[in-house]
């Protein structure tokens, strides 16, 4: 067997927690992944699962009431949970560069977009003004914004939605990240525009080699931009695996209700409005914190076992994980094991 | 009751709504946001018609110009045979309690000082229609229509998810039995596996109560899935429609074609075909001229920034304006 290329990012068990009045919310719960060089990793999963802290854990941007409870990030194999303030700061946007969700929200209204970039580039690089709004107008030609040289002394609200997504990309690239980690990069976008942005993203991606860190509660949007996809509910990864197994044979339960509930495209036959198939119940309240896997309440396919132990994110063949006692036999011990 | 013989419950022909944009010191209006402008659509009872476009496209406008929520610039809106441009405010308030609306922000729509029960009871109250124990019957009763405990009843909204809150607001819908519901991007802010419960909600309450539904929304598989016939808008006009599955699986305007070849589809291995579309969308204030989509439609031809094409019936009852599918349909030169 061909010895596996060390990955580019690693995180090994993560935990975010938040104190409040309330009680300790666990919302990131023990997630592990990893991401290779050049690959595209999506991660899916509902409202509130924990997918926007875990990306944010990568590059310490938690506040509090959160903080990052436990876990190691290995990036390039040095652990960014540990290294000191100043090293982070070099690794944000110069190693690893973050796309939020709102394009419009991100960008800060009072300055030209030119000049956002423009500081983007000089956080990191010792160039002239003049120079880096040159730079700035060649990554808007980059991103395909037409007329790049009269655009860069626009000011955000100038510009439409899809436009200023196009701008956060060019800032992400302004300095040549090796990872680049987008938040629902697309979905306050109209279907024709998020297309566009998906084709840069892919584009892009082969062009400089990138590793991407694709976040979006989008099946869709997963399948046709992710080499591998993990599945989140309830602050953990219950599902990786390849892109085509994680559509074809899904097999945790919580994957194969996602992929059944969403109603598909051209599926109509004449005149038949059918149910869709939804999860019954709701996500678990993070403040409460039962034993048994967090899946359980909802789960078709419960047993015993599943409301006494945590199952764990185990391999299968051919290089995926999943984890449920459907496809890993429980143990007594695995608890003792983990903690 | 049927206020005409073909079966129709809403009938709006030409609804226009342009916004007057001010400028300058003295507020003068210096042109038009032409939100609406033309727009003619028909509901049968008993059927969902799904209203789909765009963001800005004019979507919520024209919903809220039917309840009168914000009065129409011109057209006609006859609700069960009864002009609603015609009536007066206490009139209009009347017929409130058969048109009803369900909001995309489960979050932002419901009063975060009033309890549950208020929430659902208010119509109730407004209208006269029940009070004391009788009103808190019917409110449980409601509750327990969206499937929600009557015990809910007693808490405030920010004690519930964001499906919970939805539901609330169409049991708030419900309580006038109305015949008519605008539900204007009633899922989009859920998530998938809630989205669904919803939707299915949505569906089952309609044949209870025979409900009519206009449902607004840009998500294309669900708009496919809950309606009946669907219509497609762009800059403040109809450009297509058709009976759903004739839409979906033959759209006939270059801007339907586009909008179904963007949707993503959770299969890896499917190759889209997409249709790429120039540019962004113009502004209703000063929309294009001829065929409104011709500065970014990939097949347009000499005319169509010249004519503005007509709304027309391409066989079945499927209509399309664009002089690619009724070569002889232009309007009036322009
Ligand atoms: N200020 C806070 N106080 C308490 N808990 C918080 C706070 N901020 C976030 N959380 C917790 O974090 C979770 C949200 O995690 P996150 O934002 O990563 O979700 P997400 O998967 O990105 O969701 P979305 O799809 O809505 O963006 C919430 O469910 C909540 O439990
Ligand atoms: N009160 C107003 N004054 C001026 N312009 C308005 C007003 N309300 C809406 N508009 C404009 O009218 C157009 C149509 O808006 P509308 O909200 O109806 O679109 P929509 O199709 O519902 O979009 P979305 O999908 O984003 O909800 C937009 O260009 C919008 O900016
Ligand atoms: S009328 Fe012309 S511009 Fe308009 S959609 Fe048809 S082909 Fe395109
Ligand atoms: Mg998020
Ligand atoms: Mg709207």
């Amino acid at each position: 067997m061909p010895p596996e290329a060390a990955p580019l990012l690693e995180v090994e068990d993560l935990r975010v927690e938040f104190d409040t009045p309330e009680g300790k919310s666990r919302a990131v719960n023990g997630v592990s992944f990893q991401i290779q060089e050049g690959e595209t990793l999506g991660l899916v999963g509902e409202s509130g699962c924990g997918k926007s802290l875990t990306a944010m854990s990568v590059l310490r941007l938690i506040t509090p009431p959160g903080r990052i409870a436990s876990g190691r990030i290995l990036y390039r194999g040095r652990n960014l949970l540990t290294v000191s303030e100043p090293e982070i700061r070099k690794v944000r946007g110069k190693e690893i560069a973050l796309i939020f969700q709102e394009p419009v929200a991100a960008l800060n209204p009072v300055f030209t977009v030119g000049d956002q970039i423009a500081e983007a580039i000089r956080v990191h690089h010792k160039v002239s003004k003049k120079d880096a709004l040159a730079e700035a107008a060649r990554l808007l030609k980059l991103v395909q914004i037409p007329d790049a040289e009269r655009r860069v002394r626009e000011y955000p609200h100038q510009m439409s939605g899809g436009m200023c997504q196009r701008v956060m990309i060019a800032m992400a690239l302004s300095c040549k990240p090796s990872l680049i980690m987008a938040d629902e990069p697309t979905t306050a976008l109209d279907v024709t525009i998020q297309a566009e942005i998906l084709d840069l993203l892919r584009r892009l991606k082969e062009e400089f080699r990138l590793s991407l860190l694709l976040i979006s509660h989008n099946l869709g949007v997963i399948a046709g931009s992710a080499d591998r996809v993990a599945v989140m509910y309830a602050g953990r990864i219950v599902e990786l695996a390849p892109v085509r197994e994680i559509f074809a044979s899904p097999k945790h339960p919580y994957t194969i209700g996602l992929l059944r509930s969403i109603p598909k495209l051209g599926e109509r036959k004449r005149s038949a409005r059918r149910r869709l198939y939804a999860i019954p119940g709701t996500v678990p309240d993070p403040y409460a914190h039962e034993a048994g896997c967090p899946f359980a309440p909802r789960c078709p396919d419960v047993m015993q076992a599943c409301r006494r132990e945590d199952p764990r994110l185990l391999p299968l063949e051919g290089g995926r994980k999943v984890a449920c006692f459907l496809h890993h036999p429980a143990h007594p011990s695995s608890e003792a094991a983990t903690s | 009751m049927t206020g005409n013989p073909q079966g129709n419950l809403l009938e709006v022909r030409g609804l226009k709504k342009h916004f007057p944009i001010r400028r300058g010191v003295f507020s003068r209006v210096s042109g038009y946001v032409r939100a609406v402008d033309g727009v003619d659509l028909v509901l049968k009872q008993g059927e969902t018609l799904g209203l789909v476009g765009e963001s800005g496209s004019g979507k919520t406008t024209a919903g809220r110009c039917i309840l009168r929520l914000i009065e129409p610039t011109g057209g006609s809106v006859v609700f069960d045979g009864v002009d609603l441009l015609g009536l007066s405010p206490a009139e209009m308030r009347q017929m409130r309690r058969k048109i009803q609306v369900i909001f995309q922000d489960p979050y932002s729509s419901l009063n975060p000082r009033m309890r549950v029960g208020s929430i659902v009871g208010e119509p109730l109250a407004i209208h006269r229609i029940a009070k004391g124990t009788d009103r808190e019957h019917r409110v449980a009763d409601l509750l327990c229509k969206v499937g929600l405990d009557p015990m809910a009843m007693k808490r405030y909204p920010h004690e519930f998810s964001g499906g919970q809150r939805q539901r609330i607001g169409i049991a708030r819908a419900l309580a006038l039995n109305p015949r008519l519901i605008i539900c204007d991007e009633p899922v989009s802010a859920l998530d998938v596996s809630v989205q669904a419960q919803v939707v299915n909600l949505l569906m089952d309450l309609q044949e209870e109560f025979s409900l009519t539904y206009l449902f607004i929304a840009h998500d294309l598989s669900v708009v496919e899935h809950i309606s009946d016939r669907v219509a497609v808008m762009y800059l403040g006009k109809i450009v297509e429609v058709a009976d759903a599955e004739s839409l979906y699986r033959d759209p006939k305007h270059p801007y339907t074609r586009a909008l179904l070849s963007a949707v993503p589809v959770p299969d890896p291995d499917a190759k889209p075909q997409r249709i790429a579309l120039k540019g962004d969308l113009p502004s209703p204030a000063a929309p294009p001229p001829g065929c409104a989509f011709h500065p970014r439609c990939p097949v347009a031809v000499e005319v169509c920034s010249r004519l503005e094409p007509k709304l027309l019936d391409s066989g079945g009852g499927h209509l399309a304006s664009c002089h690619l599918v009724h070569p002889d349909g232009a309007g009036p030169p322009v």
